[in-house]
């Protein structure tokens, strides 16, 4: 009895760990975007801006510049790293993350459709978004369903659909009367370059909505991550479950994703990083969530600074996900696993 | 009695079956010479006939006739670049016995656009022989790599196993290629080019260098039906007939990593054609592979030809790269083969 008990606070204690420090991570990562830019910006002097001190030329840097680019991405990266997580949790694979199977990338031809061609903006755009994410979500299901949801199967349609949702986008990108690289970039990998502090408001609200209702139905993720049969035997109704958790989990990423475009590879980089650092300790929503923010601010960092010439996040994010994409399909194969 | 019976049965079905083949053969052909004709005559610009016949023979007195110049190399590229793809993608699906084969599927194409881009953005290559080498380097590689993923784990490469590690490395290589070209300007063509393949902006001297490779790799795929036709009967039987099995996948291969290297270096990645071209014309002409290579050869060319034509209407007077309306037409042919494969599979 007390080696189980002893073996469950351990666990527990882990798992506190782990979100402290991740937690640590991202405010940190924030802090960094705030005062480090082209000129360092003292944490001090930061503060009694964010304050409502005027200091002469700290201000407009702070409130144009650095605050909505840092809250943007955080914003961003925790429902990208959520979103993410959900979906390879409820398929029980990897691959199954919201950029590869096309879910991003219907927000993201909606998004572009609607801003380009309808010149629609604000919050009706995120609606909309959101509705053609979820619209992809039913079609891959519905395409890939055949005596059940097999798990490759779901996986290549949903690559088939990307792959006609990504020509989408350049299609509508093309009949653009001023198609700029700029625009590209964001739309087909994500960028923070036209971070503006309104479009953090619609964000914070789904985060804290769809969030909210997932982090209430963690423990039934838990027990569907053992599979349908058991999760079911549990006394979980897995249909019900399945439906809620997936509704909220686009929203998060589609709204997103009409703010940022589709940030290549955070929604799939964030949950298995989560398991490393967690390891089977307990929940990996909260972790995911948090790696998938310090991902987005330290790449766009990278992008920004670190390298020569100017990158948007999404090229960084892409480049680190690439290789680590294919090292999961090696592993998984050696190992044997039905992907 | 029953044996001539049978016999004359036989033959009949032999000549039923070649005719019709036959028949198919004069159908593709007519199209493609209409596509052809189209893609020379259709675009933003509206071209009178005489010009469009003084244009044809070399004169470039006007806009009209100078417009109609550059649409020649253009069609001849489209021609070339389409049989070569749907060529490359019918010798896969025979090499590997799977149905989900093609250059663009299975990575090579991107693998070809990402050497080059490096070539290109790191190491000042410039010649287009030197282009054409790394694409091919490129695609073999990519070809070697996907393959060797794939086969990892139980089961060996199965179809789908093979098209997940194909998928999987072209997403990962073309997040690469945008980030080797982004902080160059001044690649040919920039980013868009090297994701999605066009073949616009095509010249006589521009496709001159890529002809050789293409001619070498059109008659190795070509003269590899015999050997496709005894791998499809499986390994041991191909080897009992005679067939030096490893022999014969490696030239047929190299074959079409050949014609998709040769072509990605010159128009970029174009997807699903390979796909879907063999496949279609599998249902006309059937499985013999005498019949079927050069039958999608011909499919291909009209395929891209047409997808260049639609690209040239659908946003005038901008144009659509015919990457993206081969996607279009594609992907969701290849939805619909990934349904069809047997449950046991996945």
């Amino acid at each position: 009895m007390t080696l189980v008990r002893e073996s469950r606070r351990s666990r527990a204690r882990r798992h506190g760990l782990a979100v402290a420090l991740l937690t640590a991570m991202a405010v940190i990562l924030f802090a960094l975007t705030l005062s480090l830019g082209q000129s360092f910006t003292p944490p001090v002097d930061v503060l009694r801006v964010l304050l409502g001190e005027d200091l002469p030329g700290v201000t407009f840097t702070i409130w144009q510049l650095r605050l909505p680019r840092a809250l943007l991405g955080l914003l961003a990266g925790l429902s990208f790293g959520l979103g993410g997580v959900v979906f390879q949790i409820l398929l029980r694979n990897p691959l199954a993350s919201p950029d590869i199977i096309g879910i991003s990338w219907g927000a993201s031809a909606a998004a572009v459709f609607c801003i380009v061609v309808l010149s629609l903006s604000g919050p009706l755009v995120s609606v909309v978004a959101v509705a053609a994410g979820l619209a992809v979500a039913l079609l891959v299901t519905v395409l890939s369903f055949r005596n059940g949801v097999g798990g490759t199967r779901f996986i290549l349609v949903g690559i088939g659909v990307a792959a006609m949702l990504e020509s989408a986008i350049a299609y509508v990108l093309s009949t653009a009367p001023s198609w700029t690289l700029q625009d590209a970039m964001r739309w087909l990998t994500g960028s923070l370059n036209s971070a503006q502090l309104a479009q953090s408001l619609p964000l914070a609200l789904v985060l804290a909505g769809c969030g909210g209702l997932l982090l209430t139905r963690g423990r039934d993720l838990e027990a569907l991550r053992m599979g349908d049969d058991v999760a079911a035997a549990l006394g979980i109704r897995v249909a019900g479950t399945r439906a809620i958790v997936i509704s909220a989990g686009v929203g998060m990423i589609a709204t997103a994703t009409a703010a940022t475009g589709p940030i290549a590879f955070v929604a799939f980089l964030s949950g298995p990083i989560a398991a490393r650092i967690v390891g089977n300790s307990g929940s990996l929503l909260i972790p995911s969530a948090l790696v998938g923010a310090s991902l987005v601010l330290l790449g766009d960092y990278i992008g920004q600074f670190l390298l020569p010439g100017r990158y948007p996040v999404g090229v960084v994010t892409g480049a680190l996900g690439a290789p680590y994409l294919i090292y999961l399909i090696i592993r998984t194969n050696r190992s044997g696993g039905s992907l | 009695m029953t044996q001539t019976l049978q016999q004359s049965l036989a033959t009949n079905a032999w000549e039923s079956r070649s005719s019709r083949r036959r028949l198919w053969l004069i159908a593709t052909l007519t199209l493609l010479v209409l596509l052809c004709a189209l893609s020379i005559t259709v675009g933003t610009r509206q071209v009178v006939w005489t010009n469009l016949f003084a244009a044809l023979g070399g004169r470039i007195d006007n806009i009209d006739q100078a417009a109609v110049a550059v649409r020649i190399p253009r069609t001849v590229l489209a021609l070339l670049a389409g049989a070569a793809l749907a060529l490359a993608g019918a010798v896969m699906q025979g090499v590997t016995r799977n149905p989900l084969a093609d250059p663009g599927i299975l990575g090579l194409n991107m693998g070809a656009s990402l050497a080059v881009v490096i070539g290109v953005a790191w190491f000042d290559v410039g010649s287009a022989y030197a282009y054409i080498w790394i694409a091919i380097f490129g695609a073999a590689a990519t070809a070697v790599f996907v393959f060797t993923i794939g086969s990892l784990g139980r089961g060996g490469a199965t179809p789908l196993k093979l098209a997940l590690a194909g998928a999987a490395t072209t997403v990962a290589f073309s997040s690469l290629v945008i980030a080797v070209v982004l902080p160059r300007s001044d690649i040919a063509g920039g980013i868009r080019s090297w994701q999605i393949g066009g073949v616009g902006g095509a010249t006589f001297d521009r496709l001159e260098p890529v002809l050789p490779f293409l001619i070498v790799g059109f008659v190795i795929t070509l003269l590899s039906a015999r050997r496709l036709n005894s791998l499809a009967l499986g390994d041991e039987l191909a080897a009992g007939l005679g067939e030096r099995v490893v022999l014969a996948r490696a030239t047929a291969g190299f074959g079409a990593v050949l014609l998709a290297g040769a072509t990605t270096a010159i128009c970029g990645p174009i997807g699903f054609v390979g796909l879907v071209v063999p496949h279609l014309c599998r249902m006309l002409i059937g499985v013999d592979h005498r019949w079927l290579l050069p039958f999608s050869a011909i499919g291909g060319a009209c395929l891209l030809l047409a997808a260049d034509v639609v690209g040239r209407l659908v946003v005038r007077p901008s144009e659509l790269d015919v990457g993206i309306v081969t996607a279009f037409v594609g992907a969701p042919f290849f939805i619909w083969i990934v349904r069809r494969q047997r449950g046991r599979e996945l």
